[in-house]
């Protein structure tokens, strides 16, 4: 009885742990078989664009899961970057270099705002970074009297605005790098893959990423074992300010003007991404890998479906059902979420 | 008092999974007396107050109220058969957000018989009627979170006694209050015992106890260790029987120290307190003993730069050391082992290789980057100094026993050369052999250093310490080289007492 107990315990170790990557694989098999052209190049490039913006905020707010908070304010920070390129560019009629430096100078300040207001006016995180994100999407419309930023529009004192996108800017949303196949990569989806190895190693494998998963897990024993646990906290929102402006900088040269409509969906998406990532390998914890295959998860789901003429209006309920399932995994199954 | 108690208790026991909490527990509680029972930490206090109060169900033995069989199966059981606990946190017992009227009447708010509608104008006057029994001079509009913990107290006490209880358990009712605060509260309870109310009182503060107690009874280890009721109490015999003292104690030797290691000057750690002055020698292990809410842990921290202190110097190693973070004294070589490993000291996530490395980094990184062979190496060969009973570094904290988690945290300390190591309450919730382990491997390893170890049991300062020093009411009373000690004055300065001319 006892080896039949372990054999079992053994085999939910392994479903809980290697459960969702072969979910993962099932799906791609499946979608292999059911929608033609599924499995190629270009399929599979589409799949990590469609994710990047995404991928790339996830990765920001796994920082701040990391450390045992959360940021909400991400969809505004990337939007408010948008419309700040967008702005630099047509309205100032600057530079790209001078544009990309604004949206990071962004991110930076709304991070450090996010974590003062945290650690020093002790607002709770969802609440705070709530009120930045409303915050965020009311100021990004002040400049333009809530229009959106394109060249040659009309200024509220009744100016035209001259500027254009740089081609530099708007080549990070369409440059594609040769892969074997000529113009295959897409800028955003290098910068996703780049990002997303810095950030996993940064967590797993230097000091600050291990003290910040302590300062997560028992914030008062990284204290007392000498960790500056403030700064790690605002540095947490720090990074995560900055990648929602990396994602609101590839959002704005994909778009080519400063659209104030489009990135409704950034935020959730983004946090779906980084609790799905919690399922990945057991982890029951947010971590950088698990985000990135979150996010080409929730990709390659939408894909597949799309290609067999799935409505798209029924992507956010699956989207839904996957976290849901996702979360599952985590705190049901692998049994660590009740501690 | 009475012969015939009010409130009696017979053979209780109670066992959680393998371990006997309450061996046996015996207790009479008589009308109109205030009876305080004292206990280390781990002793079961908590343990008989719950079954009392009808959150734990009793293993065995009875319980009778007024020559009735007693058998609350709920709280409320309790409370309704005539016996009221308030509880340690006094933030448990009040609503905040609701004002003191609906809080002195929030038990009638629910049960058979409440009415549907919440009546304001019903509510304030049985409300008001509830305070004037208690004398409680409190605006009953006025909400809980605008209170002092004193008030709150008074009234999660008055809505207490609005029941007409026959026994009332108060669980360290001062702990979070003011010596002013706490005078009102046992003018209060001087009323309810002229009333004829059973009281027991659960207590450190010698001071409380000097104050009320009618009679004190001593737990130690599961069973009561002794029951003192003729007047004048024993103060000094209630401590000693609740701290106890094994025979098979181990004889160690006492070494004495020549090269100071830190000098502490007119160190003050709270408001109207003594300041403390001593001095710690290379190679001496020192025990800080005192019971509860001495002050101990206070100084422990302000030693380890978690708390700054009011007043005073350091100097460690001929240096002035005033430290401004808990990483500047960890760079220092001052370490700490904090006391409630589970709060302070585990990270649950990590296993033991990373809980054992987490204040070292710094050490073992290049560039920032993790050196995990290095990480790996130290975490095995701290499992071998210390004996930790595992299966591997990369076990999981919670796969541990209570004693080898303790061990985890001794050898992440002990992972480095310190200068001045202190360890709080080391010995708390560690099984005997883990508790001789860890102090023979701190006496073993003393040289080079100096070693400060904050304990309320006296067994353990006298197992590993080479001097012993005395604490209460935050600061140092008396000093004792551990040969041959005068254990009468030591008892005598732990509770405080007027054979001993306060320092």
């Amino acid at each position: 009885m006892s080896s039949g107990w372990v054999r079992m315990a053994a085999a939910r170790g392994h479903a809980i742990r290697y459960g969702f990557i072969v979910l993962l694989f099932g799906l791609i098999a499946y979608f292999a078989i059911a929608a033609d052209g599924f499995v190629s190049p270009q399929s599979a490039v589409f799949i990590f664009q469609s994710v990047a913006i995404t991928g790339v905020l996830a990765l920001g707010v796994t920082a701040t899961l990391v450390v045992g908070g959360f940021d909400l304010s991400i969809g505004s920070v990337a939007t408010s970057a948008m419309m700040a390129a967008a702005y630099v560019m047509v309205v100032l009629e600057q530079n790209a270099v001078v544009a990309v430096v604004a949206c990071l100078a962004i991110g930076v300040i709304v991070g450090l705002i996010n974590g003062w207001l945290i650690v020093y006016m002790r607002v709770p995180d969802l609440l705070a970074t709530l009120g930045m994100m409303f915050l965020l999407v009311g100021l990004q419309r002040i400049p333009t009297e809530g229009r959106s930023i394109a060249t040659g529009m009309t200024m509220p004192d009744g100016s035209v605005a001259n500027g254009t996108f740089g081609a530099g800017f708007l080549a990070l949303g369409r440059h594609r790098f040769d892969f074997f196949i000529p113009n295959l990569i897409p800028v955003s989806v290098v910068v996703l893959l780049v990002l997303a190895v810095l950030i996993w190693f940064f967590l797993e494998y230097t000091r600050f990423g291990r003290m910040m998963y302590a300062v997560g897990s028992n914030q008062r024993a990284a204290e007392l074992a000498g960790a500056p646990v403030k700064a790690y906290k605002i540095w947490a929102y720090v990074i995560s300010g900055v990648f929602a402006s990396i994602g609101g900088i590839l959002l704005a040269a994909r778009l080519g003007r400063g659209d104030i409509a489009s990135g409704n969906n950034l935020l959730l998406d983004a946090v779906a991404a980084a609790l799905i990532g919690y399922a990945v390998l057991g982890a029951a914890k947010p971590n950088a890998f698990g985000t990135a295959v979150g996010a080409v998860f929730v990709g390659v789901l939408l894909q597949g479906l799309t290609m067999m003429n799935a409505p798209y209006y029924t992507q956010d309920f699956i989207k839904g059902v996957v976290l849901v399932i996702a979360l599952v995994f985590t705190f049901a199954l692998s049994g660590r979420g009740n501690r | 008092m009475g012969n015939d108690a009010v409130f009696r208790v017979d053979g209780l026991r109670k066992s959680f999974g393998p371990i006997e909490v309450l061996g046996g527990v015996s207790l009479d509680l008589h009308a109109g007396e205030l009876t305080v029972l004292m206990g280390a930490n781990g002793a079961g206090k908590s343990t008989l107050v719950k079954i009392i109060s009808g959150v734990y169900e009793r293993g065995s033995g009875t319980m009778s109220l007024a020559d009735q069989n007693f058998a609350p199966k709920t709280p409320a059981a309790a409370i309704r058969a005539g016996v009221v606990t308030v509880h340690q946190n006094i933030n448990d017992g009040v609503v905040t957000d609701l004002d003191v009227a609906t809080n002195l009447t929030l038990d009638r708010l629910s049960g058979s018989g409440a009415p549907t509608l919440f009546n304001s104008g019903r509510v304030r006057r049985e409300a008001k009627a509830v305070a004037d029994r208690m004398g409680l001079m409190i605006d009953l509009k006025a909400r809980i979170s605008d209170l002092s913990l004193a008030d709150r107290q008074m009234v999660a006490i008055a809505r207490a006694m609005a029941h007409q209880p026959k026994v009332l358990i108060l669980d360290e009712p001062t702990s979070s209050l003011s010596s002013a605060e706490a005078d009102r509260l046992f003018a209060l309870l001087d009323r309810l015992r002229e009333q004829g109310v059973a009281i027991l009182y659960i207590s450190h503060r010698m001071s409380d106890i000097r104050r009320l107690a009618d009679r004190i009874v001593s737990m130690r280890d599961g069973v009561i260790s002794g029951v003192f009721d003729s007047k004048p109490l024993d103060y000094e015999g209630a401590v000693n029987a609740m701290l106890g003292r094994k025979i098979h104690l181990d004889r160690i030797v006492a070494r004495n120290s020549a090269r100071p290691v830190l000098t502490i000057d007119g160190l003050r750690i709270a408001e109207r307190s003594s300041p403390i002055s001593l001095t710690l020698g290379d190679g001496e292990v020192v025990a800080i003993t005192g019971l509860v809410g001495v002050g101990k842990t206070a100084l422990a921290e302000t030693l380890f730069g978690a708390r700054k202190p009011l007043s005073g110097t350091m100097v460690l190693n001929g240096k002035a050391y005033a430290p401004g973070s808990t990483g500047e004294a960890i760079a220092a070589g001052v370490f700490l082992v904090a006391k409630d490993r589970g709060e302070n000291g585990i990270v649950g996530d990590f296993n033991i290789q990373k809980n054992i490395s987490l204040p070292f980094h710094r050490r073992m990184s290049r560039l920032g980057v993790l050196k995990g062979r290095v990480e790996r190496a130290i975490a095995r060969r701290q499992i071998g100094e210390l004996g930790i009973v595992c299966r591997s570094e990369k076990d999981e904290m919670s796969a541990l026993s209570g004693g080898n988690q303790q061990k985890v945290m001794v050898a992440r300390w002990m992972s480095q050369a310190a200068r001045l190591f202190i360890l709080d309450e080391p010995f708390q919730g560690v099984d005997i052999s883990a508790r001789r382990d860890i102090a023979a491997k701190l006496r073993a390893s003393a040289n080079g250093r100096a070693t400060l170890l904050f304990v309320t049991e006296l067994d353990e300062a006298l197992e590993t310490a080479d001097r012993i020093l005395v604490m209460s009411e935050q600061t140092i009373v008396g000093e004792h080289r551990n040969a041959d000690i005068d254990l009468e004055r030591l008892l005598a300065e732990v509770a405080g007492g007027p054979l001993h001319s306060a320092a």
